[in-house]
C-alpha cells in the first residue's frame, strides 16, 4: 500500500473512533432536546464530572494500576452511575421548576448550571489537569500493511457499538421507550393518555447521562488528560454533531456525531490542527444554511 | 369584469394530503363573500394562500391582475391585503395601542434618521398615525382601552382588536376569519352591523370565514361552501341554504342545530 | 415642535453632564484600579445595551455578543497601533484633540462589526430559536480561533501597547488620561442608550417588538420581519464593536480568551437580570455584574483563597431564573416604575 493511503486509513480510524464518542454524547444532547426542547447545556458538564468519576474511582477502588477488562466494566458503570445520578440531580433542582416558564429562561438556566459545575469542579477537583487511570492496556492488536488496530480503537467502537444499539433497543423496543417517543412527540397528549411524563423526562436524563460517562471513559482512555474545563469544548462540538443531524433525531446524531469526528480527523490530518476548531463550526453553518432543520431533521411549519 | 381578488385553480398539499384542491375565487371590488364550511374544509388554508404564508402547490392568486405567487407575506400586506387570525395572533405583551400603530407603521412617512434626531418630522408623523389608530380604535369602543395589554383584553375585544389591527393597514381586501367566534348573540349582531360600517366607510372588499350562519346568510352577498378542500358550492345565501350538497356536507355538525344552525338564520 | 425636538435633547444633555461629574470625583479620589473598573462598567452598559436589542427586543437569541466586542476591539487597537494604514496618516487629527482619533478608531470598529452583525444575521431569516442560538456561538468561536491564529495582532500572546489617550491641556485645567478616557465611554455609554431609547419608542422600534411578539402576525401586519431582525443584528453588532473599542484602549492589552463564551454569558446575563427588553434595568444590572465581582467577590477570594466569583455567579442567575423570571425591571423602565410609584401616568403616554 502506498504511504498516502496508508496514512488515510488511519486517519479514517481515527476519525470514526473519535465520531463515534461525539455521537454518544451527541445523543444525550438530541434526547433531552427531543423531550424537553432544551438544549441541556450541563450535559458537557456531566461529561466531565464522568471523566473524573473514573478517576476518584480507581483511587477509591485501587485500581489505579490494575488494568484489565473488569477494571473497565467495573469504572465504567461507576462513571455511569453517578453521570445518571447528577443527571437526575440537574433535572429535579433546576429544569424541573422551570417546566412551564418560556424556552428561553430554561436555556439560560441550563448555561447557568453548566458554569455552576465547570468552576465547583475547578475548586473542589483542582484546576490543573490530571492523568487519566490507565484501564486497558493500549496495544496493537493486529497489523495490515501498516495500518495498526489498537485494542483502543476496538474499545471504543465496541462500546459505542453495543450501547448503540441497547439504546435503539431501549427506544423501540421497551415499554419506557414508547412512553419516550410518545412525551417526545407530544407530551401534554401523552399526560393525557396516563403517560407521567415526568418519570419519562427523569429517565431521559438518566440515560443521556449515562451515555456521557461512557463517552467521558472513552475519551479518557484515549486522550489521557482530564480537567475540569473538557467538556466545554467537546460537549459544544457534540452538540453541534446533533444540531448537524437534526436535533431531536437519534440517527441524526450519530450521523452528525461521524462527519463531525471523520471531518476533524480529516483537518488535522491535512490543514492545519490549529484550525480544528473553527472547522466544525463552519462545517455546522454551512450545512445549516442549506437544510435549516439539520441533515435528518424535519423542517416543521407552524400552524397558523 | 376584472376581479380584485382572484385565486385561480389553486391546490395545497401537505405531504399527502389535499388541504385544498382546486380553489377558484373571484372577489369583485366592494363584495362581501362568506366563505364556509366544516370543520377542516380548508377554509383557513385559503386564507393562508392568500396571505403569502402557504405557498401554493399549484395555481396562482393575483390582486388587481398582478399575481402574488412570489411575494412575501409581508409585500402582500403592503399591496393592500390584510387579514385577521381564528386562532388570535396580537401582539399579547404590548399595549392596545401599539398593536394598531404597528399595523399603520406600513404608512409612516419618516425614516429612522428623523426618529433618531427627533427632527419635527417625527413628531408629526408619529402624531398623526396615533391619531388616526385611536379613530379606529372608537369605531369598535376600544379607545378607552387603548394602554391596556392587548393579551388581557376579553376575548370578544381581542377579536375586535384584530380587526382594527388589520384596518389600520389600510387594505383593499380585507380576510376575517371567524370574527363572532366566542361572541354571544348580541354582540355578533353588534359585529355585523360593524362590518358593515367599515364595509361601506373604508370602502372595503371582505371575505369572511365564520360558523354563525346567522351572521354569514344575514350580511353575505355570495358563499362558497368548502369540503375537504373541494369548493361544493357556491351562490346566494338563499340558494346556498337549500343546496342538497350544502346540507349533506353538514350533516351530523351543528348545522340544523339550534344555535346558529341554517334553519335558523 | 422644535421646542420639543429641542427638549428631547435636554435628559440625554444631563445625563452626560452627570456622568462627567462622576468621573471628576473618580478622577480626584480614587485610584487606578477604580477607574479602570469604571471604564470596564462603560463597556459593559454598551454591551448589555445593544445585546438587550436583539435578545430583548426583537426575541432572537444570540449567545456570541462578545465576537462583536472582539472585532470592535480588534479593529480599534489595529488602527491605533498602525496609524499608517491605508499609506496615509491615519491619525486625522493633530494632537491637541488627538482624542477625536478615538471617537474615529472606535466608529471603525464598530463598523466593521457592525458587518459581521449582518452577516451572522443572515441565517436568522431561516433559522429559528436554538438554531440561531448555535449559529451565532459558533460564528464567535470561528473568529476566536482566527484570532488566536492571526500573528499580525499577536496571536494567542494578544496584543500588548495598544495606545490610551494623552492627558489633555484645556487651557489652565489638564484633563487626565483617565477623565479623556472616561469622557469618550460616557459619550458611547449616552449615546448608545439614546439612539435605543428613540429607536425603540418610534414607528421604527415597534416593528422590533412585533418581530418578537409574534412574527406572522407582523408579517401580515405588513412588517418585513427579515429586514427587521438583520437590522437588529446590525445596530446591536455596531454598538458592541464600540464596547469593544473602549475596552481596548482602556485595558492597553487584548487576549481572544477575553473575548469566549464566558463573556457573552457574562451580557446574557446582565439582559436577564436587568430584565429582557428593559434598557435602564440593563444598565443598573450591568453595573451590579461589573462591580460585584470586582469589590466584593474578589475581595471575598482574596480572605478565601478560593475563586467563588464565577460559582456565585452561576447560582445567582440559576436563582434567578426560577424565583424572579422576568428580571428586576421586566420590561419595564426606571422611570415607569418610578412613575408607578408615585402614582402617575406610565411613560407611553408622554408621546416620546
Amino acid at each position: 500500500m502506498s504511504e498516502e493511503i496508508l496514512e488515510f486509513t488511519q486517519h479514517l480510524i481515527n476519525g470514526i473512533a473519535l465520531g463515534s464518542i461525539y455521537a454518544l454524547i451527541a445523543l444525550g444532547y438530541t434526547m433531552v432536546y427531543g423531550i424537553l426542547q432544551l438544549i441541556n447545556f450541563a450535559h458537557s458538564e456531566v461529561y466531565m464530572i464522568g471523566a473524573f468519576a473514573t478517576y476518584y474511582g480507581a483511587r477509591w477502588f485501587g485500581l489505579l494500576d490494575r488494568p484489565g477488562i473488569s477494571t473497565f466494566v467495573l469504572l465504567l458503570v461507576f462513571a455511569m452511575i453517578c453521570c445518571a445520578a447528577l443527571g437526575v440531580l440537574i433535572e429535579r433542582l433546576a429544569y424541573r421548576p422551570l417546566r412551564n416558564a418560556p424556552r428561553l429562561n430554561a436555556l439560560i438556566t441550563a448555561i447557568g448550571v453548566s458554569l455552576f459545575l465547570q468552576y465547583t469542579g475547578q475548586i473542589v477537583f483542582g484546576a490543573d489537569p490530571k492523568v487519566f487511570p490507565t484501564l486497558i492496556e493500549d496495544a496493537a492488536l493486529a497489523s495490515f500493511h501498516g495500518v495498526s488496530i489498537r485494542s483502543f480503537d476496538v474499545a471504543i467502537f465496541g462500546v459505542t457499538l453495543f450501547f448503540m444499539i441497547a439504546l435503539s433497543y431501549l427506544i423501540q423496543g421497551t415499554k419506557i421507550g414508547k412512553a419516550m417517543r410518545a412525551v417526545s412527540a407530544n407530551r401534554t397528549v401523552a399526560s393525557l393518555m396516563g403517560i407521567d411524563a415526568n418519570r419519562v423526562i427523569t429517565f431521559t436524563f438518566v440515560v443521556g447521562s449515562a451515555l456521557a460517562a461512557v463517552g467521558a471513559v472513552l475519551v479518557g482512555m484515549k486522550y489521557p488528560k482530564i480537567d475540569p474545563l473538557m467538556g466545554t469544548l467537546f460537549g459544544l462540538k457534540a452538540f453541534v454533531a446533533a444540531v448537524l443531524g437534526g436535533i431531536g433525531n437519534l440517527p441524526g446524531a450519530v450521523v452528525g456525531g461521524l462527519i463531525m469526528g471523520l471531518c476533524e480527523e480529516m483537518v488535522v490530518g491535512y490543514i492545519s490542527s490549529t484550525y480544528r476548531d473553527a472547522f466544525a463550526f463552519s462545517i455546522l453553518i454551512l450545512i445549516l444554511f442549506f437544510r435549516p432543520a439539520g441533515l435528518l431533521g424535519k423542517a416543521t411549519q407552524e400552524k397558523v | 369584469m376584472n376581479a380584485l381578488l382572484e385565486a385561480r385553480n389553486v391546490t395545497m398539499q401537505f405531504g399527502g394530503l389535499k388541504a385544498v384542491d382546486d380553489f377558484n375565487l373571484q372577489l369583485q371590488a366592494g363584495e362581501l363573500v362568506g366563505l364556509i364550511g366544516p370543520n377542516g374544509a380548508g377554509k383557513t388554508t385559503v386564507f393562508n394562500i392568500l396571505t403569502g404564508v402557504y405557498k401554493p402547490t399549484s395555481g396562482s392568486v393575483h390582486l388587481g391582475g398582478a399575481c402574488l405567487n412570489p411575494l412575501r407575506p409581508h409585500e402582500i400586506s403592503r399591496l393592500g391585503i390584510s387579514r385577521t387570525f381564528q386562532n388570535i395572533r396580537l401582539f399579547r405583551e404590548l399595549n392596545v395601542l401599539d398593536n394598531v400603530l404597528i399595523a399603520s407603521s406600513q404608512h409612516a412617512q419618516h425614516g429612522m434618521f428623523a426618529s433618531m434626531l427627533r427632527l419635527p418630522k417625527h413628531y408629526r408623523e408619529e402624531g398623526r398615525l396615533r391619531e388616526n389608530a385611536r379613530r379606529l380604535l372608537e369605531i369598535f369602543e376600544l379607545d378607552t382601552k387603548a394602554k391596556a395589554e392587548a393579551g388581557s383584553l376579553p376575548y370578544g375585544e381581542q377579536r375586535k382588536l384584530e380587526i382594527v389591527r388589520a384596518l389600520a393597514t389600510e387594505p383593499k381586501v380585507l380576510l376575517l376569519d371567524e370574527p363572532a367566534a366566542g361572541m354571544n348573540h348580541r354582540e355578533t349582531e353588534d359585529l355585523m352591523n360593524t362590518i358593515a360600517r367599515i364595509r361601506r366607510d373604508f370602502k372595503l372588499t371582505v371575505l369572511l370565514i365564520e360558523h354563525d350562519m346567522k351572521l354569514v346568510m344575514g350580511i353575505c352577498e355570495r358563499i362558497l361552501v368548502l369540503d375537504h378542500g373541494v369548493t361544493i358550492s357556491q351562490g346566494t345565501p338563499q340558494f346556498i341554504r337549500r343546496d342538497p350538497k350544502v346540507i349533506a356536507a353538514y350533516l351530523g355538525t351543528d348545522f340544523n342545530s339550534a344555535d346558529g344552525g341554517l334553519n335558523h338564520a | 415642535m422644535t421646542s420639543r425636538m429641542l427638549k428631547s435633547w435636554l435628559s440625554p444633555l444631563i445625563a452626560f453632564v452627570g456622568m462627567l461629574v462622576i468621573g471628576v470625583v473618580l478622577d480626584q479620589f480614587f485610584n487606578q484600579y477604580v477607574q479602570l473598573i469604571i471604564l470596564f462598567a462603560c463597556t459593559n452598559i454598551i454591551l448589555a445595551l445593544s445585546l438587550n436589542l436583539v435578545n430583548g427586543f426583537t426575541g432572537q437569541f444570540s449567545i456570541g455578543h462578545a465576537v462583536f466586542m472582539a472585532i470592535g476591539a480588534y479593529v480599534s487597537a489595529y488602527l491605533s497601533l498602525r496609524p499608517e494604514i491605508f499609506g496615509v496618516k491615519f491619525t486625522m487629527f493633530p494632537e491637541a484633540i488627538d482624542y477625536l482619533n478615538y471617537l474615529v478608531y472606535a466608529v471603525c470598529g464598530g463598523l466593521v462589526a457592525a458587518a459581521a452583525g449582518w452577516v451572522v444575521g443572515l441565517p436568522s431569516l431561516r433559522l429559528r430559536g436554538d438554531y440561531l442560538a448555535i449559529v451565532t456561538l459558533g460564528f464567535s468561536e470561528i473568529i476566536r480561533v482566527i484570532l488566536l491564529n492571526t500573528q499580525a495582532v499577536g496571536g494567542a500572546r494578544g496584543l500588548f501597547g495598544i495606545p490610551r489617550p494623552d492627558a489633555l491641556a484645556l487651557g489652565p485645567l489638564t484633563l487626565s488620561p483617565f477623565l479623556v478616557m472616561y469622557v469618550l465611554a460616557s459619550f458611547w455609554v449616552v449615546l448608545t442608550f439614546l439612539v435605543l431609547w428613540r429607536l425603540i419608542h418610534s414607528v421604527h422600534g415597534r416593528a422590533f417588538l412585533s418581530v418578537r411578539e409574534d412574527e406572522i402576525a407582523a408579517q401580515a401586519m405588513g412588517i418585513n420581519t427579515t429586514q427587521v431582525k438583520v437590522r437588529a443584528f446590525v445596530i446591536s453588532s455596531f454598538f458592541a464593536g464600540v464596547a469593544g473599542s473602549i475596552f481596548a484602549h482602556s485595558a492597553n492589552y487584548l487576549n481572544p480568551s477575553t473575548f469566549g463564551f464566558t463573556k457573552s454569558v457574562d451580557v446574557i446575563i446582565m439582559i436577564v437580570l436587568g430584565g429582557m427588553g428593559s434598557l435602564s434595568g440593563s444598565v443598573v444590572a450591568a453595573l451590579f455584574i461589573t462591580f460585584l465581582p470586582e469589590f466584593v467577590l474578589r475581595p471575598l477570594q482574596e480572605y478565601t483563597h478560593i475563586d467563588f466569583r464565577m460559582v456565585i455567579y452561576s447560582i445567582t442567575l440559576v436563582l434567578f431564573m426560577v424565583l424572579r423570571p422576568k428580571g428586576l425591571f421586566g420590561s419595564r423602565e426606571i422611570s415607569d416604575i418610578a412613575r408607578s410609584l408615585r402614582g402617575e401616568r406610565s411613560a407611553d403616554e408622554r408621546a416620546s
